[in-house]
């Protein structure tokens, strides 16, 4: 049986890749699917702290994350639409409309 | 599971998410996406988390990735990041910003689990699919229906959003 630190260390490779992902991309889109895969580091975390607790408690949590990203991902995807409809141009670093 | 078997799923695992990272083209980022989501689901599986591994494939590499591949469709990207980079400074930044992340979490993890096993669980292990369910009828009942309203609301936002303004 691997012990359970393997588990974390490889949630913490997954989401430090997500966090440069999320900083080094312009692409919106790839930038969602980082922040999927940070979601994903997290959850893989909870279940293995579970597992090591004895408990399921840890997956309760990881569904209603599931939850929340499946909201997150439809309502940002739309965002992230109707921005193209507006713009015609999906850099984020074009996006400066709500600075002042 | 094995140890042996443990890398391997780790290797792909983290080649793929380089992938998404690495790659420009955002379909191949996607689909680099949807292996790593199934790895994901496998250690789940090995976790003894029947549930979740199925949900994680039903869920996230089913319904979420087909709606990023039907955004990514609709858009058409990828022209975006052609051009010469005004915040290459930044960017570059990033790596040490991450690896210093990574050294931190990896610190936390040697230094949280270096007494050995964790206090023995008090009652025997639950068992998958059947734990789960108890815990989500009865002390997560609340939020398990708030759940549902989360749902709807975001159903209804994204019909607004989606709408075409004809006025």
């Amino acid at each position: 049986m691997v012990p359970e630190s393997w588990y974390l260390g490889l949630s913490a490779v997954l989401f430090a890749i997500g966090v440069v992902g999320v900083i080094v991309r312009r692409d919106p889109l790839i930038i969602f699917m980082s922040i999927e895969l940070m979601l994903n580091a997290a959850n893989l975390a909870f279940v293995a702290f579970g597992h090591r607790l004895g408990s399921a408690e840890g997956q309760a949590v990881v569904f209603f994350v599931m939850a929340v990203a499946a909201a997150e991902v439809a309502v940002g995807l739309a965002i992230i639409v109707a921005i193209f409809r507006l713009r015609r141009r999906l850099s984020v670093d074009d996006l400066s409309a709500m600075r002042w | 599971m094995g140890a042996v078997a443990f890398v391997l799923l780790a290797g792909v695992a983290v080649g793929s998410a380089l992938g998404l990272v690495l790659k420009r083209n955002p379909i191949h980022g996607a689909l680099f996406l949807v292996v790593n989501l199934g790895t994901v689901a496998i250690f789940y599986l090995t976790l003894g988390a029947q549930f979740l591994a199925v949900a994680q494939v039903a869920v996230y590499a089913g319904a979420i990735m087909v709606l990023f591949l039907f955004a990514i469709f609709v858009l058409i990207p990828g022209k975006e990041e052609t051009g010469p980079d005004p915040r290459r400074l930044y960017r570059v930044l990033a790596l040490p910003v991450g690896a210093v992340l990574l050294a931190l979490l990896v610190a936390v993890i040697t230094i949280g689990t270096r007494g050995g096993r964790a206090p023995v669980a008090t009652a025997p292990a639950p068992d998958g699919v059947e734990a789960i369910a108890r815990l989500l009828f009865t002390d997560y009942l609340f939020p398990f229906e708030v759940t549902s309203v989360l749902l709807l609301a975001a159903m209804v936002g994204v019909v607004l959003l989606a709408r075409r303004r004809t006025e």
